[in-house]
């Protein structure tokens, strides 16, 4: 590997890991669509402060793009509270506004100069290692590697400074005001972290991507853990993990590194949404499977309980007064009779001892939600492990 | 004792694969005015969705006057909660109230003038013919839920169901609420109403359905509504003096 | 170019001719679909949708090796189906939000499309130019042909609109209700999606993927501002559509170097903030307007009452009183003077005031008004 190629991958790892941060909160918060606005309405931000400091490389940009950020956070807010239009349509009104005055302003204004479309959707990773930070004659390494490097350590210290105060105001908002803590504080320092981390990354990963590393590795995360602390783990994982697949997938196609990377964030999510242990679609449907039959075999029980007239217990009976097809009633009597739940004689049904005391349990459970009274069955009955 | 108008056999209705109501049998006769009441969380709304078949239940049947309700749309109205509709939505008091005509007209066809005339009576009827083409948005709580019940009054139907019609109404409209309601009664409908404020029950109600998941009791108010079943159906000790 | 000459033009010349019309047309169906998605809270979902259909072009392009338009355009609708499902599927599967769901969506199957169209570039005999124009549009390469399938697919949404008018209706806004009349809400529900996401698939070539959720929202949001009928919301949010389309198309096409997808969600936009402030019922100023007016109204009548509490107990009830007397009065103020003076209700004579007997009249029936309320 070369040192061009390690310092790509470099980059992109740490960009990686400064958009999983914010976006775990984001995706929490249910404001994952934020990220979306935010990376497309900064483009104007970003222009106006080119047009002012006409240098593509000043840190003023980032200053200038940040504030844009900030600032559609809180028109889509001014918006929302004249309740004009729903929440989500403030946001789909501002930002393709104001990304495309942005793009106008390039198309315009700035066509010849390196700040063109393509690099605003798919940024330059590519070029990163060529774009480099003197100190004199040391070369002190990739100009977007200290960029992104000094972002990340600000949103570091920002999330162990604040930890406490994001996840009180993320899980219990109202907890969090009666504490003291301003929820309001918290929200726009993270808008203001979002903004500031898709600004520096805009640069070197492009819009689109910025948005993807922000939700994706958090998404698939969360498809994982509940835990804080583990779901943010998670997510730097994912995200450093897509990065460097990407970069070899890129290299591999000769393409867009950064499509690259959110191709593989996607294939990454693809696989966890498949087969997560217990929140994963194919756990999901198994549970849902067992879970239908379970409760069809307790409704058919508690019948046989409720009713003890001999004609409401025959078995052909069963079937028009509870309205199953044949099929499932064949499925739930054949289930509770393995069980030990019933005893047929001449084609009437009866609970067993065991059934009696199984339904009992059962609708005590229900009624109660105590769980002490259903100990003994969670291992059995997928229903009962809440 | 008359005809049965709903009756309901083994009914149980899962979320997501855990039970809300079990194994509901219900009999409500023709012309009874019915609260079903329980504690939050009971069911109620269920109940009536699973009848009227906006929820799938896992099992159970309900027949109306006999016969299998899908078969019997045009004799039951419904009246749901209010919050359940975005308010904002642009349309005027007339034209929700016209919807309840929709049903009679079957695919395509447009309301004309004899709609437009039921519904004009139907405001009348609750007091909300000046606003008539108010905005929605621009009506209270309590307007909005005579415009529901309207829209349900079009429909003529001969059973009437109803979810937390009391709920946020000011005073004025509650009682000319119940005035349709008894009128409705006395015409020979029937109506069954989820409600939530017991200590109206025995005033508004002449029978009542103690919910809590499973069926509690159910009957008429004098016979039933005694703190044996509010204790089973509340779980705490009510003491209740009931207006004989 | 300037504009007076390009209406002109538009009239002669046969391409334009065409180009105007095809975005009009797309203007007017994005923008009556886009009612029906504000109005079922989806507004997202267009952006989720047409930023999903990228890699679906490219892909169409890889496999057939054309770039007719109509086949890429299969491509996009079927990888923009694929995404919309996939929501759905986390959604409904997950406990993953929508909000999550949606900027996945959109931002992984972006950036695959972004892969493959980089992979393409790169392939020797691939002119990938004619692939770029999805990302902004560019309405400029829009075939007679495009235009009739618009026209069509307008002219079918048209009538089924029309046709199923009250099942749509009924449907968005209580279906629940809907159920209990008898309707298939499934179907419905099923045909609106289709039709937006037809909708959307046409939209690529004049507005591209990035600003296609533009396109549904704004025409609908300004129309809405104007009127509280479901029906001519739809239709105005038509013609607001067709409007920027065709402005759009025009203004972009006299400066050169611009795509037709910014500027036409430019004009569009211009029409929401339009609506916003100046829409008489809802707007933001005459919003505020009302409640100034109603303010000051209500400063006039508590100075007419103060006034009248002054003489009430004089026998003459025109006895002038200095001005002075009223300066540390909440409610006053010069201005509120000349209008009671204009009104008749009030006399000056220097710095003195007296109360006329209408003046005397309308405050004693507002005082016993007010004393009623008490």
């Amino acid at each position: 590997m070369t040192s061009a190629q390690f310092e790509i991958q470099l980059i992109a790892s740490l960009v990686a890991i400064a958009c999983a941060i914010p976006g775990t909160f984001l995706v929490l918060r249910k404001m994952a669509m934020i990220s979306d606005a935010i990376s497309h309405s900064i483009l104007p931000g970003l222009v106006v402060g080119f047009f002012i400091t006409q240098d593509l490389n000043s840190p003023l940009l980032i200053l200038f793009a940040a504030i844009t950020g900030v600032l559609t956070v809180v028109l889509v807010e001014k918006i929302q509270q004249t309740k004009l239009v729903k929440e989500d349509t403030a946001i789909g009104l501002v930002f393709p506004a104001l990304f495309s005055i942005g793009v106008i302003l390039i198309a315009k204004y700035a066509n010849d100069v390196h700040l063109d479309i393509d690099a605003v959707l798919l940024g330059e990773l590519a070029f990163a290692p060529f774009d480099r930070l003197y100190y004199g004659t040391v070369d002190l390494g990739p100009k977007s590697l200290w960029v992104i490097g000094g972002v990340l350590t600000v949103t570091l210290i920002l999330l162990f400074a604040f930890f406490k105060e994001l996840k009180m105001s993320t899980f219990d908002a109202g907890l969090a005001t009666s504490l003291g803590f301003s929820p309001v504080i918290i929200h726009y320092g993270l808008m203001s972290v979002a903004s500031v981390t898709t600004v520096s990354a805009f640069d070197a990963v492009g819009a689109i991507l910025v948005v993807a590393l922000m939700i994706a590795p958090a998404a698939s995360a969360y498809l994982l853990t509940t835990n804080l602390k583990r779901m943010l783990g998670l997510a730097c994982f994912f995200g450093v993990l897509s990065a460097i697949s990407g970069y070899w997938l890129a290299s591999f196609l000769d393409a867009s590194i950064a499509g690259s990377i959110a191709t593989m964030l996607g294939v990454i999510f693809l696989i966890i949404y498949l087969f997560a242990p217990s929140k994963g679609l194919i756990s999901v449907l198994y549970r849902e499977k067992q879970q239908r039959v379970e409760v069809l075999l307790i409704t058919f029980l508690l019948h046989l309980k409720n009713h003890s007239e001999i004609e409401e217990r025959h078995v052909n009976h069963l079937n028009e007064h509870i309205n199953w097809q044949k099929v499932r009633s064949k499925t739930v009597l054949s289930l509770a009779l393995k069980n030990n739940m019933i005893t047929i004689e001449n084609k009437v049904v009866s609970l067993s001892e065991k059934g009696e005391e199984f339904t009992t349990k059962a609708i005590d459970y229900i009624l109660t939600n105590e769980d002490g009274l259903i100990e003994d069955m969670k291992e059995d009955f997928f229903l009962f492990r809440g | 004792m008359g005809k049965i108008a709903v009756k309901v056999d083994d009914l149980t209705v899962a979320y997501n694969y855990k039970p809300v109501i079990w194994d509901i049998d219900l009999k409500i006769p023709e012309g009874v005015l019915m609260a079903i009441v329980g504690p939050n969380g009971a069911g109620k709304s269920t109940l009536i969705k699973a009848i009227l078949g906006i929820l799938k239940p896992i099992a159970g049947s309900v027949t109306i006057f006999d016969k299998p309700y899908k078969s019997q749309r045009k004799h039951v109205a419904y009246v749901p909660q209010k919050e359940s509709v975005d308010w904002d939505f642009p349309t005027t008091a007339l034209d929700v109230v016209m919807m309840g005509t929709y049903g009679s007209l079957g695919w395509i066809k447009r309301p004309g003038i004899k709609e437009k005339k039921s519904a004009l009576e139907a405001l009348e009827k609750v007091g909300m013919l000046s606003f008539k083409n108010r905005q929605i948005s621009q009506l209270s709580g309590g307007q909005q839920q005579r415009i529901f019940l309207a829209r349900a009054l079009v429909q003529d139907a001969s059973i009437y169901f109803m979810d937390e019609p009391f709920q946020g109404v000011d005073a004025t409209t509650e009682v000319a609420i119940v005035n349709i309601l008894k009128e409705l009664r006395k015409a020979g409908k029937t109506v069954v109403v989820v409600h939530h404020d017991l200590q109206t029950v025995p005033e508004y109600f002449d029978w009542v359905t103690f919910l809590n998941v499973k069926k509690i009791a159910t009957g008429p108010v004098k016979d039933i509504f005694n703190d044996d079943n509010l204790t089973k159906t509340y779980g705490i000790n009510y003491k209740v003096s009931i207006q004989k | 170019m300037e504009i007076i000459e390009y209406i002109k033009l538009v009239f002669s010349d046969y391409t334009l001719r065409t180009i105007t019309f095809g975005t009009a047309i797309l203007g007017a169906v994005t923008g009556m679909l886009g009612s029906f998605a504000v109005l079922r809270k989806q507004s997202l979902l267009g952006d989720a949708i047409s930023h999903a259909a990228l890699p679906g072009i490219a892909l169409a392009f890889l496999i057939t090796g054309t770039k007719d338009s109509n086949v890429l355009l299969i491509g996009a609708l079927i990888s923009g189906l694929i995404g919309t499902f996939w929501i759905r599927g986390i959604t409904s599967k997950t406990h993953l939000k929508s909000d999550t769901a949606l900027g996945l969506i959109l931002s992984v199957f972006f950036g695959f499309g972004i892969l493959l169209l980089t992979f393409i570039q790169k392939l020797p005999n691939a002119d990938q130019a004619g692939l770029d124009k999805y990302l902004f549009g560019q309405a400029a390469t829009l075939m007679e042909s495009d235009v009739w399938l618009m026209t069509l697919v307008t002219g079918l949404c048209l009538i089924v609109l029309l046709l199923f008018w009250k099942e749509f209706k009924i449907l968005l806004f209580d279906k629940d209700y809907a159920l209990t009349l008898g309707f298939n809400t499934k179907l419905i529900d099923i045909l609106i999606t289709s039709f937006i996401v037809l909708a959307i698939v046409l939209g690529l070539q004049t507005v591209g993927v990035v600003l296609m959720s533009a396109m549904l929202l704004a025409p609908a949001a300004a129309a809405r501002q104007w009127t509280n009928s479901l029906g001519m919301m739809v239709f105005l949010a038509a013609i607001l559509g067709a409007s920027a389309g065709f402005f759009g198309t025009a203004i972009s096409a006299t400066q050169s170097n611009l795509s037709t997808g910014p500027v036409i969600v430019l004009v569009a936009s211009v029409f929401v903030l339009f609506s916003f402030v100046l829409s008489p019922k809802r707007g933001l100023l005459f919003k505020q307007i009302r409640l100034i007016k109603n303010r000051n109204d209500l400063e006039l009548q508590k100075t007419l009452a103060f006034m009248y509490h002054i003489v009430e107990d004089h026998e003459d009830i025109s006895h002038p009183h200095a001005i002075r007397i009223l300066n540390n009065f909440q409610g006053y103020s010069r201005k509120g003077l000349k209008k009671l003076v204009d009104k008749h209700y009030v006399e000056l004579d220097g710095e003195m005031w007296s109360l006329t007997p209408k003046g005397f009249e309308v405050a004693s029936n507002l005082y016993n008004q007010n004393q009623k309320n008490d």
